[in-house]
């Protein structure tokens, strides 16, 4: 089971790496949320086998499931979803403003390194 | 004394609800916030003089003893840092206060503001790996607020970049702290001291290297600063100031604390030192081709984080006091210099030096209160850059590390360049391409407010310089704890 998991971790951050690298914003987000998920599991993971439950006073033989990493992942996932309804609002604002998806230049860099070529042409 | 460690992570968060209450009554917002920020300087300064004359102060959060349970910790170190920068919060928040248009357009900028408060105070004083990343979270949550406040087409489009390489950042410190619980089964960095040395060294420099990466994003080392000067010149000057003097030197605090606590033993001294060296070179290489005066200060945060993660590549006590003073020295001269750049905006109408001229003729107050911190941050002497850099400089040569003790020097000297050409772009001479409704020789008049609490930064500019004694002593004391840290383990986990 657990190398399942890991499997899973593994291809959640390869996806999320490969959207993130593209220009739409949609597919940032999404990756950048594909990555958040991973790294949830992740930390799931990082409390080792399953086990019973973590009550005192319980009459359950056998290995208890470390409680520490599932309380870690529950604050991560609020986090991560606070953060990315965030950055949908403002992916939705971007395209209000100019009805356009695209991650863009900035201008100044543009203007700078126009400024480069320009000098470059020059002599 | 448990009071204390608490009071400046609450008061902010508490006032931060009642301000959002207090929407529709702007003066009880400024009101409130003014006095809540008085109140945590205060209570600052009593921990940072109780943790000189008592040692590392503790809580445990809950009852729950270390490492069970959330530690809040104060050594010299974090006390100095939390000064410091609840004291900009507060400058800044009274320039904001005067600044016509930033804080009376949107009532949400008070109780953000203080969320940012209160994140940028819990991540000095939080001794616990996953409340550390808490905290970063309260702290940017609130600036990717606070950074498209106000939904302009550049700030959505430069928030947007900033928002993603912050969420991407976090991504990773996740999984470092995912990786280090698998490999430690503790997230305690006093308890991880310990238990980290037992680790073998390939799994340890791993873990030590990403936790790196992961605070070089958010303190813009080389090459993860590219973020930096993109983001930071859109929002309002107020914002943009806390930006620069704070948020960095927060991933700056970070990666003093888990390089000297957790990964001392890993010989990291010479990748960090190359790193400071290439970051300075190319934060101020980028500078010189820049046009708006932000832009300009903006590569030069880049280029100042270099000096401060010099001193920790030394190692030494004398190193590590020298990058605490110059951090210290930085908060203060570069939130100065970007509210000036502020004013300078505000009553030139805009922050491009081709359009700017003769401001020193217009507004001589405004000029004077740009040299100086200027020309300290080019460490000129007599001023506080001055002192910081001769502490960096010596303990560099002490260690013989001559290359990047020369680099620190040039860079020092192009500092210089690049803030001679911001004072003749827009102190002296005409303007290239003038605004045409203003009239050149009219004396400008900045609010009174904006005018005070950027010439009360400036007067602690030159306070560091001349107590530079004591604040040195202070300094190199805390390099002591950092580079010992029994103490502080001893006083977390109670043995």
């Amino acid at each position: 089971m657990i190398v399942v998991t890991a499997l899973v971790v593994g291809v959640l951050y390869a996806l999320g790496t490969y959207l993130l690298l593209q220009r739409q914003l949609t597919r940032i987000v999404i990756g950048l949320a594909l990555m958040g998920h991973g790294a949830n599991l992740l930390l799931l993971l990082a409390g080792g086998r399953a086990g019973r439950p973590p009550f005192v006073g319980s009459d359950e033989m056998g290995p208890v499931a470390d409680p520490l990493p599932q309380a870690l992942a529950l604050t991560a996932i609020v986090i991560t979803f606070g953060v990315a309804s965030f950055l949908l609002a403002l992916a939705y604002r971007s395209w209000v403003i100019d009805r356009n998806d695209e991650v863009e230049d900035n201008v100044e860099d543009r203007r700078i390194a126009r400024l480069a070529d320009r000098r470059e042409e020059a002599p | 004394m448990r009071v204390l460690l608490v009071l400046p992570i609450v008061l902010p968060l508490v006032a931060a609800g009642i301000s959002m209450c207090l929407f529709r009554r702007p003066t009880l917002q400024r009101m409130l916030g003014v006095a809540v920020m008085v109140a945590v300087v205060v209570t600052s300064i009593i921990l940072l003089v109780r943790v000189d004359s008592d040692g590392v102060a503790v809580t445990q959060l809950g009852g729950w003893p270390a490492p069970t349970g959330i530690t809040l910790v104060a050594d010299l170190f974090s006390a100095i840092m939390l000064v410091v920068g609840t004291v900009m919060v507060l400058v800044v928040l009274i320039y904001a206060i005067g600044q016509p248009g930033t804080s009376q357009t949107s009532p949400w900028f008070h109780p953000i503001y203080l969320v940012l408060a209160a994140g940028v105070a819990m991540c000095f004083l939080t001794g616990d790996l996953f409340n550390l990343f808490v905290a970063f979270e309260v702290m940017l949550s609130a600036s990717y607020v606070l950074i498209t406040l106000g939904g302009t087409e550049d700030q959505v489009r430069t928030g947007m970049t900033y928002v993603v390489i912050s969420i991407v950042a976090s991504t990773f410190f996740l999984t470092a702290i995912g990786l280090i619980y698998a490999a430690t089964g503790t997230v305690n960095m006093a308890d991880l001291a310990g238990r980290l040395a037992d680790l073998p060294d390939s799994v340890r420099s791993a873990l030590g290297l990403l936790l790196l990466v992961v605070f070089g994003v958010k303190a813009a080392i080389f090459p993860l600063f590219f973020w930096l000067p993109d983001s930071y010149p859109t929002a309002p000057s107020p914002v943009t100031a806390i930006f620069a003097g704070l948020l960095t030197k927060v991933g700056v605090y970070a990666i003093i604390r888990t390089q000297t606590l957790l990964f001392s033993d890993d010989g990291n001294g010479t990748v960090l030192l190359f790193l400071a060296g290439a970051t300075m070179v190319v934060g101020v290489l980028g500078a010189i081709a820049q046009d708006d005066i932000k832009r300009i200060l903006s590569f030069h945060i880049v280029s100042q984080i270099g000096y401060m993660i010099m001193g920790l590549g030394l190692f030494t006590v004398a190193g590590l006091a020298g990058a605490i003073l110059y951090t210290v020295h930085h908060i203060v001269v570069k939130t100065s210099l970007f509210l000036v750049s502020g004013l300078v905006e505000h009553l030139g109408g805009t922050g491009l030096l081709r359009r700017l001229g003769g401001m020193a003729r217009r507004a001589p107050l405004v000029g004077a209160l740009f040299l100086l911190p200027a020309l300290s941050l080019a460490g000129l002497p007599p001023f506080s850059g001055f002192v910081a850099k001769l502490a960096l400089v010596q303990a560099g040569l002490a260690t013989e590390a001559w290359l990047i003790v020369g680099v620190s020097l040039a860079v020092s000297a192009l500092t210089l360049f690049s803030m001679t050409k911001i004072w003749g772009g827009a102190f002296w001479g005409a303007p290239d391409e003038p605004l045409h409704h203003q009239p050149s020789d009219v004396r400008l008049r900045a609010p009174r407010l904006m005018v005070g609490a950027t010439a009360v930064l400036v007067t602690a500019s030159l306070a560091i310089a001349v107590a530079a004694g004591p604040v040195y002593d202070l300094s190199e004391r805390a390099a002591g704890e950092l580079l010992a840290p029994s103490a502080y383990v001893e006083a977390v986990l109670g043995r």
